[in-house]
Protein backbone atom coordinates (compact mmCIF):
# COMPACT_ATOMS: atom_id res chain seq x y z
CA UNK A 1 0.00 0.00 0.00
CA UNK A 2 1.09 3.54 -0.65
CA UNK A 3 2.36 5.48 2.31
CA UNK A 4 -0.15 7.64 4.05
CA UNK A 5 0.11 11.37 3.73
CA UNK A 6 0.14 13.20 7.04
CA UNK A 7 -1.12 16.57 5.83
CA UNK A 8 -4.74 15.40 6.11
CA UNK A 9 -6.93 17.99 7.80
CA UNK A 10 -8.01 16.74 11.21
CA UNK A 11 -11.56 16.79 12.43
CA UNK A 12 -11.86 19.62 14.98
CA UNK A 13 -12.86 18.47 18.48
CA UNK A 14 -16.06 20.52 18.39
CA UNK A 15 -17.16 18.61 15.29
CA UNK A 16 -16.32 15.26 16.87
CA UNK A 17 -18.38 16.14 19.95
CA UNK A 18 -21.23 17.14 17.65
CA UNK A 19 -21.09 13.74 15.92
CA UNK A 20 -21.38 11.94 19.26
CA UNK A 21 -24.22 14.24 20.32
CA UNK A 22 -26.18 13.80 17.07
CA UNK A 23 -25.59 10.05 17.05
CA UNK A 24 -26.93 9.74 20.60
CA UNK A 25 -29.88 12.02 19.83
CA UNK A 26 -30.78 9.98 16.74
CA UNK A 27 -30.52 6.75 18.69
CA UNK A 28 -32.87 8.08 21.38
CA UNK A 29 -35.39 9.45 18.85
CA UNK A 30 -35.27 6.17 16.97
CA UNK A 31 -35.85 4.11 20.10
CA UNK A 32 -38.54 6.22 21.73
CA UNK A 33 -40.51 6.32 18.48
CA UNK A 34 -41.02 2.56 18.73
CA UNK A 35 -43.45 2.26 21.68
CA UNK A 36 -43.72 -1.51 21.13
CA UNK A 37 -40.13 -1.75 22.30
CA UNK A 38 -40.07 1.17 24.71
CA UNK A 39 -43.15 0.50 26.80
CA UNK A 40 -42.58 -3.16 27.75
CA UNK A 41 -38.99 -2.55 28.82
CA UNK A 42 -40.02 0.47 30.89
CA UNK A 43 -43.08 -1.20 32.43
CA UNK A 44 -42.31 -4.90 32.97
CA UNK A 45 -39.58 -4.67 35.64
CA UNK A 46 -41.69 -2.18 37.58
CA UNK A 47 -44.80 -4.33 37.27
CA UNK A 48 -42.90 -7.38 38.56
CA UNK A 49 -41.55 -5.35 41.46
CA UNK A 50 -45.04 -4.23 42.39
CA UNK A 51 -46.35 -7.82 42.30
CA UNK A 52 -43.52 -9.74 43.92
CA UNK A 53 -41.99 -7.03 46.08
CA UNK A 54 -44.82 -4.76 47.17
CA UNK A 55 -47.91 -6.97 47.10
CA UNK A 56 -47.18 -10.67 47.60
CA UNK A 57 -43.99 -11.04 49.64
CA UNK A 58 -44.21 -7.73 51.36
CA UNK A 59 -43.51 -9.10 54.85
CA UNK A 60 -40.78 -11.49 53.80
CA UNK A 61 -37.26 -11.03 55.20
CA UNK A 62 -38.73 -9.37 58.30
CA UNK A 63 -40.46 -6.74 56.19
CA UNK A 64 -37.31 -6.00 54.24
CA UNK A 65 -38.55 -7.62 51.02
CA UNK A 66 -39.37 -4.33 49.21
CA UNK A 67 -35.84 -3.06 49.92
CA UNK A 68 -34.24 -6.35 48.90
CA UNK A 69 -36.20 -6.56 45.67
CA UNK A 70 -35.51 -2.96 44.83
CA UNK A 71 -31.93 -4.08 44.22
CA UNK A 72 -32.73 -7.29 42.32
CA UNK A 73 -35.49 -5.85 40.13
CA UNK A 74 -33.19 -2.89 39.58
CA UNK A 75 -30.67 -5.32 38.08
CA UNK A 76 -33.43 -7.01 36.09
CA UNK A 77 -34.58 -3.60 34.83
CA UNK A 78 -31.24 -2.15 33.73
CA UNK A 79 -29.83 -5.20 31.99
CA UNK A 80 -32.93 -5.51 29.77
CA UNK A 81 -32.29 -2.34 27.74
CA UNK A 82 -28.56 -3.13 27.65
CA UNK A 83 -29.12 -6.60 26.23
CA UNK A 84 -31.90 -5.56 23.85
CA UNK A 85 -30.48 -2.27 22.61
CA UNK A 86 -27.22 -3.99 21.71
CA UNK A 87 -28.29 -7.58 21.14
CA UNK A 88 -31.36 -6.93 19.05
CA UNK A 89 -30.55 -3.42 17.79
CA UNK A 90 -27.10 -4.28 16.47
CA UNK A 91 -28.26 -7.63 15.01
CA UNK A 92 -31.01 -5.95 13.01
CA UNK A 93 -28.85 -3.05 11.81
CA UNK A 94 -26.13 -5.51 10.85
CA UNK A 95 -28.55 -7.63 8.81
CA UNK A 96 -30.09 -4.57 7.16
CA UNK A 97 -26.70 -3.43 5.90
CA UNK A 98 -27.10 -0.20 7.88
CA UNK A 99 -24.08 -0.93 10.07
CA UNK A 100 -22.00 -1.67 6.96
CA UNK A 101 -23.04 1.62 5.37
CA UNK A 102 -22.10 3.52 8.53
CA UNK A 103 -18.73 1.79 8.58
CA UNK A 104 -18.15 2.89 4.98
CA UNK A 105 -19.03 6.47 5.91
CA UNK A 106 -16.62 8.71 7.79
CA UNK A 107 -18.40 8.03 11.11
CA UNK A 108 -16.05 7.30 13.99
CA UNK A 109 -17.20 3.83 15.06
CA UNK A 110 -17.01 4.89 18.71
CA UNK A 111 -19.96 7.21 18.12
CA UNK A 112 -22.14 4.26 17.14
CA UNK A 113 -21.43 2.38 20.36
CA UNK A 114 -21.53 5.54 22.46
CA UNK A 115 -25.05 6.28 21.22
CA UNK A 116 -26.28 2.80 22.08
CA UNK A 117 -24.68 2.97 25.55
CA UNK A 118 -26.32 6.35 26.22
CA UNK A 119 -29.71 5.02 25.11
CA UNK A 120 -29.44 1.95 27.31
CA UNK A 121 -28.21 4.00 30.30
CA UNK A 122 -31.09 6.44 29.91
CA UNK A 123 -33.57 3.58 29.79
CA UNK A 124 -31.90 2.07 32.83
CA UNK A 125 -32.06 5.39 34.67
CA UNK A 126 -35.78 5.78 34.00
CA UNK A 127 -36.46 2.26 35.28
CA UNK A 128 -34.33 2.81 38.39
CA UNK A 129 -36.14 6.07 39.20
CA UNK A 130 -39.52 4.36 38.76
CA UNK A 131 -38.47 1.59 41.16
CA UNK A 132 -36.99 4.05 43.66
CA UNK A 133 -40.18 6.09 43.71
CA UNK A 134 -42.41 3.06 44.21
CA UNK A 135 -40.10 1.55 46.83
CA UNK A 136 -39.88 4.75 48.83
CA UNK A 137 -43.59 5.59 48.61
CA UNK A 138 -45.20 2.18 48.94
CA UNK A 139 -42.51 -0.18 50.23
CA UNK A 140 -41.19 1.81 53.19
CA UNK A 141 -37.69 1.43 51.78
CA UNK A 142 -35.47 3.37 54.12
CA UNK A 143 -31.97 3.88 52.81
CA UNK A 144 -29.49 6.60 53.61
CA UNK A 145 -28.87 9.01 50.73
CA UNK A 146 -25.45 7.37 50.42
CA UNK A 147 -27.15 3.99 49.93
CA UNK A 148 -29.63 5.34 47.38
CA UNK A 149 -26.75 6.93 45.48
CA UNK A 150 -24.57 3.82 45.58
CA UNK A 151 -27.46 1.64 44.43
CA UNK A 152 -28.03 3.95 41.49
CA UNK A 153 -24.36 3.95 40.52
CA UNK A 154 -23.99 0.20 40.99
CA UNK A 155 -26.96 -0.46 38.70
CA UNK A 156 -25.93 2.00 35.98
CA UNK A 157 -22.27 0.96 35.88
CA UNK A 158 -23.30 -2.65 36.29
CA UNK A 159 -25.33 -2.53 33.10
CA UNK A 160 -22.17 -1.92 31.03
CA UNK A 161 -20.93 -5.55 31.04
CA UNK A 162 -24.34 -6.46 29.66
CA UNK A 163 -23.89 -3.93 26.86
CA UNK A 164 -20.73 -5.85 25.96
CA UNK A 165 -22.56 -9.18 26.14
CA UNK A 166 -25.40 -7.77 24.03
CA UNK A 167 -22.94 -6.37 21.49
CA UNK A 168 -21.29 -9.75 21.07
CA UNK A 169 -24.70 -11.42 20.65
CA UNK A 170 -25.88 -8.75 18.22
CA UNK A 171 -22.84 -9.16 16.03
CA UNK A 172 -23.08 -12.95 16.10
CA UNK A 173 -26.75 -13.86 15.72
CA UNK A 174 -29.25 -13.17 12.93
CA UNK A 175 -31.55 -10.17 13.35
CA UNK A 176 -34.72 -12.23 13.12
CA UNK A 177 -33.53 -14.68 15.76
CA UNK A 178 -32.10 -12.01 18.05
CA UNK A 179 -35.22 -11.17 20.16
CA UNK A 180 -35.82 -14.85 20.93
CA UNK A 181 -32.17 -15.56 21.72
CA UNK A 182 -31.82 -12.49 23.93
CA UNK A 183 -34.98 -13.47 25.83
CA UNK A 184 -33.70 -17.03 26.21
CA UNK A 185 -30.61 -15.64 27.90
CA UNK A 186 -32.22 -12.73 29.73
CA UNK A 187 -35.10 -14.47 31.51
CA UNK A 188 -33.52 -17.76 32.72
CA UNK A 189 -30.34 -15.93 33.72
CA UNK A 190 -32.42 -13.46 35.75
CA UNK A 191 -34.43 -16.14 37.53
CA UNK A 192 -31.49 -18.39 38.41
CA UNK A 193 -29.49 -15.41 39.68
CA UNK A 194 -32.25 -14.60 42.16
CA UNK A 195 -33.54 -11.44 40.55
CA UNK A 196 -37.20 -12.48 40.81
CA UNK A 197 -37.13 -14.32 44.14
CA UNK A 198 -34.27 -14.24 46.69
CA UNK A 199 -31.50 -16.66 45.77
CA UNK A 200 -31.23 -17.92 49.36
CA UNK A 201 -34.39 -20.00 48.90
CA UNK A 202 -32.85 -21.93 45.99
CA UNK A 203 -31.18 -25.34 46.53
CA UNK A 204 -27.39 -25.27 46.91
CA UNK A 205 -26.63 -26.65 43.44
CA UNK A 206 -28.60 -23.83 41.83
CA UNK A 207 -26.82 -21.28 43.96
CA UNK A 208 -23.44 -22.66 42.85
CA UNK A 209 -24.56 -22.56 39.22
CA UNK A 210 -25.50 -18.89 39.63
CA UNK A 211 -21.82 -18.08 40.18
CA UNK A 212 -21.31 -18.54 36.43
CA UNK A 213 -23.84 -15.80 35.62
CA UNK A 214 -22.96 -12.10 35.48
CA UNK A 215 -26.43 -11.18 36.76
CA UNK A 216 -25.72 -13.02 40.02
CA UNK A 217 -22.60 -10.95 40.64
CA UNK A 218 -24.28 -7.63 39.83
CA UNK A 219 -27.19 -8.56 42.11
CA UNK A 220 -24.86 -9.48 44.99
CA UNK A 221 -22.88 -6.28 44.46
CA UNK A 222 -26.03 -4.15 44.60
CA UNK A 223 -27.53 -6.11 47.53
CA UNK A 224 -24.28 -5.65 49.47
CA UNK A 225 -25.03 -1.92 49.73
CA UNK A 226 -27.89 -2.82 52.10
CA UNK A 227 -26.06 -5.84 53.60
CA UNK A 228 -28.53 -8.27 51.97
CA UNK A 229 -25.90 -10.18 49.99
CA UNK A 230 -24.81 -13.78 50.61
CA UNK A 231 -21.71 -12.46 52.35
CA UNK A 232 -18.91 -12.87 49.83
CA UNK A 233 -16.49 -10.03 49.24
CA UNK A 234 -17.78 -7.35 46.87
CA UNK A 235 -14.34 -7.34 45.25
CA UNK A 236 -14.92 -10.89 44.03
CA UNK A 237 -18.23 -9.91 42.40
CA UNK A 238 -16.81 -6.71 40.91
CA UNK A 239 -13.78 -8.64 39.67
CA UNK A 240 -15.90 -11.30 37.98
CA UNK A 241 -17.97 -8.60 36.26
CA UNK A 242 -14.82 -6.86 35.08
CA UNK A 243 -13.36 -10.07 33.67
CA UNK A 244 -16.66 -10.92 31.98
CA UNK A 245 -16.76 -7.45 30.40
CA UNK A 246 -13.28 -7.93 28.99
CA UNK A 247 -14.11 -11.39 27.65
CA UNK A 248 -17.35 -10.21 25.99
CA UNK A 249 -15.59 -7.17 24.53
CA UNK A 250 -12.83 -9.34 23.07
CA UNK A 251 -15.42 -11.70 21.59
CA UNK A 252 -17.35 -8.71 20.23
CA UNK A 253 -14.20 -7.23 18.68
CA UNK A 254 -13.52 -10.50 16.92
CA UNK A 255 -17.10 -10.76 15.68
CA UNK A 256 -16.97 -7.12 14.57
CA UNK A 257 -13.87 -7.64 12.46
CA UNK A 258 -15.38 -10.75 10.96
CA UNK A 259 -18.62 -9.03 9.91
CA UNK A 260 -16.82 -5.91 8.62
CA UNK A 261 -15.46 -8.11 5.84
CA UNK A 262 -18.74 -9.37 4.50
CA UNK B 1 -2.47 16.55 -5.45
CA UNK B 2 -1.63 17.19 -9.10
CA UNK B 3 -4.33 17.30 -11.78
CA UNK B 4 -2.98 14.16 -13.44
CA UNK B 5 -3.30 11.90 -10.41
CA UNK B 6 -6.37 9.69 -10.80
CA UNK B 7 -8.87 9.82 -7.97
CA UNK B 8 -9.01 6.06 -7.76
CA UNK B 9 -6.25 3.85 -9.03
CA UNK B 10 -6.70 0.09 -9.06
CA UNK B 11 -3.58 -1.76 -10.18
CA UNK B 12 -3.50 -5.47 -10.96
CA UNK B 13 -5.86 -6.47 -8.17
CA UNK B 14 -6.59 -10.16 -7.72
CA UNK B 15 -8.77 -11.83 -5.12
CA UNK B 16 -9.68 -15.45 -4.59
CA UNK B 17 -12.59 -16.77 -2.53
CA UNK B 18 -11.46 -20.30 -1.93
CA UNK B 19 -10.74 -21.62 -5.39
CA UNK B 20 -12.92 -19.08 -7.14
CA UNK B 21 -11.24 -16.15 -8.89
CA UNK B 22 -13.43 -13.30 -7.70
CA UNK B 23 -11.14 -10.70 -9.27
CA UNK B 24 -8.35 -11.49 -11.69
CA UNK B 25 -5.68 -8.90 -12.44
CA UNK B 26 -8.13 -5.99 -12.54
CA UNK B 27 -6.78 -2.51 -13.26
CA UNK B 28 -8.80 0.64 -13.66
CA UNK B 29 -8.66 4.34 -12.98
CA UNK B 30 -11.32 6.88 -12.16
CA UNK B 31 -10.58 10.53 -12.83
CA UNK B 32 -12.26 13.63 -11.54
CA UNK B 33 -15.77 14.19 -12.90
CA UNK B 34 -16.09 10.89 -14.77
CA UNK B 35 -19.22 8.76 -14.74
CA UNK B 36 -18.17 5.16 -15.14
CA UNK B 37 -20.37 2.11 -15.46
CA UNK B 38 -19.25 -1.27 -14.29
CA UNK B 39 -21.25 -3.85 -16.18
CA UNK B 40 -21.51 -7.51 -15.49
CA UNK B 41 -23.83 -10.38 -14.76
CA UNK B 42 -24.46 -11.67 -11.24
CA UNK B 43 -21.28 -13.07 -9.77
CA UNK B 44 -19.08 -11.22 -12.25
CA UNK B 45 -17.22 -9.50 -9.42
CA UNK B 46 -18.83 -6.04 -9.47
CA UNK B 47 -19.68 -5.93 -5.78
CA UNK B 48 -16.37 -7.55 -4.87
CA UNK B 49 -14.57 -4.74 -6.65
CA UNK B 50 -16.69 -2.07 -4.91
CA UNK B 51 -15.98 -3.72 -1.55
CA UNK B 52 -12.26 -3.49 -2.29
CA UNK B 53 -12.58 0.23 -3.05
CA UNK B 54 -14.41 0.70 0.26
CA UNK B 55 -11.78 -1.24 2.18
CA UNK B 56 -14.27 -3.93 3.19
CA UNK B 57 -12.12 -6.50 1.41
CA UNK B 58 -8.36 -6.52 0.95
CA UNK B 59 -6.80 -7.79 -2.28
CA UNK B 60 -4.64 -10.92 -2.35
CA UNK B 61 -2.31 -9.04 -4.67
CA UNK B 62 -2.23 -5.67 -6.37
CA UNK B 63 -2.78 -2.13 -5.17
CA UNK B 64 -5.66 0.26 -4.62
CA UNK B 65 -5.26 3.94 -3.90
CA UNK B 66 -8.02 6.42 -3.10
CA UNK B 67 -6.43 9.81 -3.78
CA UNK B 68 -3.22 8.39 -2.32
CA UNK B 69 -4.89 6.83 0.70
CA UNK B 70 -5.57 3.28 1.72
CA UNK B 71 -9.17 2.12 1.09
CA UNK B 72 -11.19 2.13 4.29
CA UNK B 73 -8.89 4.64 6.02
CA UNK B 74 -10.56 7.76 7.41
CA UNK B 75 -9.16 10.11 4.70
CA UNK B 76 -10.39 7.67 2.04
CA UNK B 77 -13.81 7.46 3.69
CA UNK B 78 -13.97 11.27 3.82
CA UNK B 79 -13.63 11.29 0.02
CA UNK B 80 -16.05 8.51 -0.88
CA UNK B 81 -19.81 8.32 -0.69
CA UNK B 82 -21.57 5.05 -1.34
CA UNK B 83 -24.81 3.16 -1.73
CA UNK B 84 -24.45 -0.48 -0.79
CA UNK B 85 -26.73 -3.16 -2.18
CA UNK B 86 -30.08 -3.64 -0.49
CA UNK B 87 -29.57 -1.67 2.70
CA UNK B 88 -32.34 -0.47 5.04
CA UNK B 89 -32.09 2.33 7.54
CA UNK B 90 -33.82 2.98 10.87
CA UNK B 91 -37.44 3.51 9.94
CA UNK B 92 -38.57 6.02 12.52
CA UNK B 93 -36.13 8.81 11.67
CA UNK B 94 -37.05 11.47 9.13
CA UNK B 95 -35.19 12.23 5.92
CA UNK B 96 -33.85 15.44 7.41
CA UNK B 97 -32.68 13.74 10.63
CA UNK B 98 -30.86 11.07 8.66
CA UNK B 99 -29.12 13.62 6.44
CA UNK B 100 -28.15 15.94 9.30
CA UNK B 101 -26.58 13.03 11.19
CA UNK B 102 -24.64 11.69 8.20
CA UNK B 103 -23.49 15.19 7.20
CA UNK B 104 -21.93 15.63 10.63
CA UNK B 105 -19.39 12.87 9.86
CA UNK B 106 -17.71 14.95 7.17
CA UNK B 107 -15.26 17.84 7.20
CA UNK B 108 -16.96 19.89 4.49
CA UNK B 109 -20.52 18.65 4.04
CA UNK B 110 -22.85 20.13 1.45
CA UNK B 111 -25.57 22.43 2.81
CA UNK B 112 -28.75 20.53 3.74
CA UNK B 113 -30.87 22.45 1.22
CA UNK B 114 -28.53 21.55 -1.62
CA UNK B 115 -28.48 17.85 -0.67
CA UNK B 116 -32.28 17.76 -0.53
CA UNK B 117 -32.41 19.54 -3.85
CA UNK B 118 -30.01 17.23 -5.69
CA UNK B 119 -31.76 14.14 -4.31
CA UNK B 120 -35.19 15.59 -5.08
CA UNK B 121 -36.34 15.25 -1.47
CA UNK B 122 -37.01 18.85 -0.46
CA UNK B 123 -40.77 18.40 -0.10
CA UNK B 124 -40.39 15.12 1.78
CA UNK B 125 -37.83 16.27 4.34
CA UNK B 126 -40.07 15.73 7.39
CA UNK B 127 -41.20 12.29 6.31
CA UNK B 128 -39.99 9.16 8.09
CA UNK B 129 -38.08 6.47 6.22
CA UNK B 130 -40.85 3.88 6.53
CA UNK B 131 -43.34 6.20 4.85
CA UNK B 132 -41.20 6.50 1.70
CA UNK B 133 -41.64 4.65 -1.58
CA UNK B 134 -38.82 2.46 -2.89
CA UNK B 135 -37.61 5.21 -5.20
CA UNK B 136 -37.70 7.81 -2.44
CA UNK B 137 -35.82 5.51 -0.06
CA UNK B 138 -33.16 5.00 -2.68
CA UNK B 139 -32.87 8.76 -3.20
CA UNK B 140 -32.37 9.14 0.54
CA UNK B 141 -29.52 6.62 0.38
CA UNK B 142 -28.21 8.70 -2.48
CA UNK B 143 -28.48 11.83 -0.32
CA UNK B 144 -26.42 10.10 2.39
CA UNK B 145 -23.84 9.11 -0.23
CA UNK B 146 -23.35 12.69 -1.41
CA UNK B 147 -23.88 14.68 1.80
CA UNK B 148 -20.18 14.73 2.69
CA UNK B 149 -19.34 16.43 -0.62
CA UNK B 150 -17.29 13.41 -1.71
CA UNK B 151 -14.91 13.38 -4.66
CA UNK B 152 -16.24 10.07 -5.84
CA UNK B 153 -19.51 8.22 -5.32
CA UNK B 154 -19.69 4.43 -5.59
CA UNK B 155 -23.18 3.14 -6.35
CA UNK B 156 -23.72 -0.61 -6.24
CA UNK B 157 -26.77 -1.39 -8.36
CA UNK B 158 -28.53 1.77 -7.23
CA UNK B 159 -31.70 1.34 -9.27
CA UNK B 160 -32.34 -2.35 -8.83
CA UNK B 161 -36.01 -2.95 -7.97
CA UNK B 162 -37.13 0.55 -8.98
CA UNK B 163 -39.88 1.14 -11.52
CA UNK B 164 -39.15 3.01 -14.74
CA UNK B 165 -40.19 6.40 -13.47
CA UNK B 166 -38.27 6.09 -10.20
CA UNK B 167 -35.24 4.93 -12.14
CA UNK B 168 -35.36 7.95 -14.42
CA UNK B 169 -35.70 10.27 -11.43
CA UNK B 170 -32.67 8.59 -9.92
CA UNK B 171 -30.66 9.05 -13.11
CA UNK B 172 -31.51 12.72 -12.96
CA UNK B 173 -29.94 12.86 -9.48
CA UNK B 174 -26.77 11.25 -10.78
CA UNK B 175 -26.51 13.70 -13.69
CA UNK B 176 -27.09 16.58 -11.31
CA UNK B 177 -24.25 15.32 -9.15
CA UNK B 178 -21.86 14.87 -12.06
CA UNK B 179 -22.43 18.49 -13.02
CA UNK B 180 -20.88 19.41 -9.68
CA UNK B 181 -17.68 17.63 -10.77
CA UNK B 182 -18.14 14.55 -8.60
CA UNK B 183 -16.98 11.25 -10.10
CA UNK B 184 -19.43 8.38 -10.14
CA UNK B 185 -18.81 4.67 -10.41
CA UNK B 186 -21.99 2.66 -10.71
CA UNK B 187 -22.49 -1.05 -11.14
CA UNK B 188 -25.52 -2.15 -13.04
CA UNK B 189 -27.28 -4.99 -14.80
CA UNK B 190 -29.23 -2.46 -16.80
CA UNK B 191 -27.31 -1.75 -19.95
CA UNK B 192 -29.77 0.98 -20.73
CA UNK B 193 -28.60 2.61 -17.53
CA UNK B 194 -24.93 2.51 -18.51
CA UNK B 195 -25.85 3.83 -21.95
CA UNK B 196 -27.92 6.66 -20.48
CA UNK B 197 -25.42 7.81 -17.87
CA UNK B 198 -21.87 6.72 -18.37
CA UNK B 199 -19.19 8.04 -20.65
CA UNK B 200 -17.06 5.03 -20.02
CA UNK B 201 -17.92 1.42 -19.35
CA UNK B 202 -16.02 -1.51 -17.98
CA UNK B 203 -17.31 -4.99 -18.64
CA UNK B 204 -16.52 -7.49 -15.94
CA UNK B 205 -16.97 -11.22 -16.38
CA UNK B 206 -15.87 -13.92 -13.97
CA UNK B 207 -13.53 -11.50 -12.28
CA UNK B 208 -11.82 -10.31 -15.45
CA UNK B 209 -12.15 -6.96 -17.18
CA UNK B 210 -13.16 -7.79 -20.76
CA UNK B 211 -13.69 -4.34 -22.12
CA UNK B 212 -12.86 -0.77 -21.31
CA UNK B 213 -14.09 2.15 -23.33
CA UNK B 214 -17.15 4.17 -24.26
CA UNK B 215 -20.52 2.44 -24.42
CA UNK B 216 -20.44 3.05 -28.17
CA UNK B 217 -17.07 1.37 -28.52
CA UNK B 218 -18.50 -1.59 -26.66
CA UNK B 219 -21.27 -1.83 -29.21
CA UNK B 220 -18.86 -1.35 -32.10
CA UNK B 221 -16.57 -3.99 -30.79
CA UNK B 222 -19.47 -6.37 -30.76
CA UNK B 223 -19.94 -5.27 -34.33
CA UNK B 224 -22.35 -3.42 -36.37
CA UNK B 225 -26.04 -3.50 -37.03
CA UNK B 226 -29.05 -5.71 -36.67
CA UNK B 227 -31.06 -6.25 -39.85
CA UNK B 228 -34.53 -7.47 -39.06
CA UNK B 229 -37.27 -8.52 -41.42
CA UNK B 230 -40.10 -10.91 -42.14
CA UNK B 231 -39.79 -13.25 -45.06
CA UNK B 232 -41.82 -16.05 -46.56
CA UNK B 233 -38.92 -17.55 -48.46
CA UNK B 234 -37.36 -20.65 -46.99
CA UNK B 235 -33.89 -19.31 -47.67
CA UNK B 236 -31.17 -20.31 -45.20
CA UNK B 237 -28.88 -17.54 -44.13
CA UNK B 238 -25.30 -18.34 -43.27
CA UNK B 239 -22.72 -16.51 -41.30
CA UNK B 240 -19.63 -15.45 -43.18
CA UNK B 241 -21.53 -14.20 -46.24
CA UNK B 242 -21.73 -10.46 -46.89
CA UNK B 243 -20.57 -9.50 -43.40
CA UNK B 244 -23.20 -11.55 -41.55
CA UNK B 245 -21.89 -12.59 -38.14
CA UNK B 246 -25.03 -13.97 -36.53
CA UNK B 247 -28.31 -15.44 -37.69
CA UNK B 248 -31.29 -15.57 -35.36
CA UNK B 249 -34.87 -16.35 -35.87
CA UNK B 250 -37.36 -14.68 -33.53
CA UNK B 251 -40.88 -15.78 -34.20
CA UNK B 252 -41.84 -14.55 -37.65
CA UNK B 253 -38.75 -12.39 -37.84
CA UNK B 254 -35.26 -13.14 -39.02
CA UNK B 255 -32.46 -11.13 -37.46
CA UNK B 256 -29.07 -10.85 -39.05
CA UNK B 257 -26.20 -9.25 -37.18
CA UNK B 258 -23.87 -7.68 -39.67
CA UNK B 259 -20.44 -6.06 -39.64
CA UNK B 260 -21.43 -4.13 -42.73
CA UNK B 261 -25.11 -3.47 -43.19
CA UNK B 262 -24.66 -2.08 -46.72
CA UNK B 263 -23.03 -5.29 -48.01
CA UNK B 264 -25.65 -7.46 -46.35
CA UNK B 265 -28.56 -5.47 -47.73
CA UNK B 266 -26.96 -5.51 -51.19
CA UNK B 267 -26.70 -9.27 -50.91
CA UNK B 268 -30.32 -9.64 -49.78
CA UNK B 269 -31.60 -7.47 -52.65
CA UNK B 270 -29.38 -9.23 -55.20
CA UNK B 271 -30.85 -12.59 -54.10
CA UNK B 272 -34.31 -11.11 -54.69
CA UNK B 273 -35.49 -12.34 -51.31
CA UNK B 274 -38.96 -11.18 -50.39
CA UNK B 275 -38.66 -8.81 -47.39
CA UNK B 276 -41.34 -7.27 -45.19
CA UNK B 277 -41.08 -4.87 -42.27
CA UNK B 278 -37.35 -4.33 -42.82
CA UNK B 279 -35.50 -2.43 -40.10
CA UNK B 280 -31.82 -1.76 -39.57
CA UNK B 281 -30.68 -0.81 -36.08
CA UNK B 282 -27.61 -0.53 -33.89
CA UNK B 283 -26.80 -3.67 -31.93
CA UNK B 284 -28.20 -3.18 -28.45
CA UNK B 285 -25.84 -3.08 -25.53
CA UNK B 286 -27.77 -6.07 -24.26
CA UNK B 287 -26.58 -8.17 -27.16
CA UNK B 288 -23.09 -6.72 -26.98
CA UNK B 289 -23.06 -7.61 -23.35
CA UNK B 290 -24.19 -11.18 -23.86
CA UNK B 291 -21.75 -11.74 -26.67
CA UNK B 292 -18.77 -10.36 -24.79
CA UNK B 293 -19.42 -11.79 -21.37
CA UNK B 294 -20.00 -15.26 -22.73
CA UNK B 295 -16.88 -17.31 -23.27
CA UNK B 296 -18.86 -20.10 -24.86
CA UNK B 297 -19.47 -21.25 -28.43
CA UNK B 298 -21.60 -19.18 -30.84
CA UNK B 299 -24.47 -21.71 -30.59
CA UNK B 300 -24.49 -21.25 -26.88
CA UNK B 301 -24.58 -17.51 -27.27
CA UNK B 302 -27.59 -17.87 -29.47
CA UNK B 303 -29.28 -19.82 -26.70
CA UNK B 304 -28.42 -17.10 -24.26
CA UNK B 305 -29.92 -14.49 -26.47
CA UNK B 306 -33.03 -16.53 -27.06
CA UNK B 307 -33.47 -17.07 -23.36
CA UNK B 308 -33.12 -13.36 -22.80
CA UNK B 309 -35.94 -12.60 -25.23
Amino acid sequence: MSTLVSNEVKMPYAKIIKIYYLEAKSELLKTFRVPAFTLPSLVFPVMFYVFFGLIFNRDGLDGQMPAYMLATYGVFGVIGPALFSFGVGVAIEKDQGWLALKQCSAMPIGAYFFAKIIASLLFGLIIILELFTLGALFGNVNMTSMEWGLTLISLLLGSLPFCALGLWLGLTVKGQAAPAIVNLIYLPMSIISGLWVPISIFPDWMQSFAWALPTFHLAQLTLAIQEFHLGYSVYIHAGVLLIMSIVFLLLATRAFKKQAIA
Amino acid sequence: MSEQTPLIQVSNVSKKFGKLDALCDVSLTINQGEIIALLGANGAGKTTLINHLLGRLTPDSGNISIAGYKPGSLPARQRIGTILQSAKMPETLTIEEHIVLFSSYYLNPLPLAQILNIAGLTDLRKRRFKALSGGQQQRLFFALAICGNPQVVLLDEPTVGLDVQARRQFWQCIRELAQHGTSVLLTTHYLEEADALAEKAYLLSQGKLLHEGTCDSLKNKMGGKVIRFKTSSMQDFHTGIAGITQVQSRGQFVELVSQCAEDTLGYLFAQKIELHDLTVSQVSLEDAFLQMSSNSTPEHQLDNIKEAV
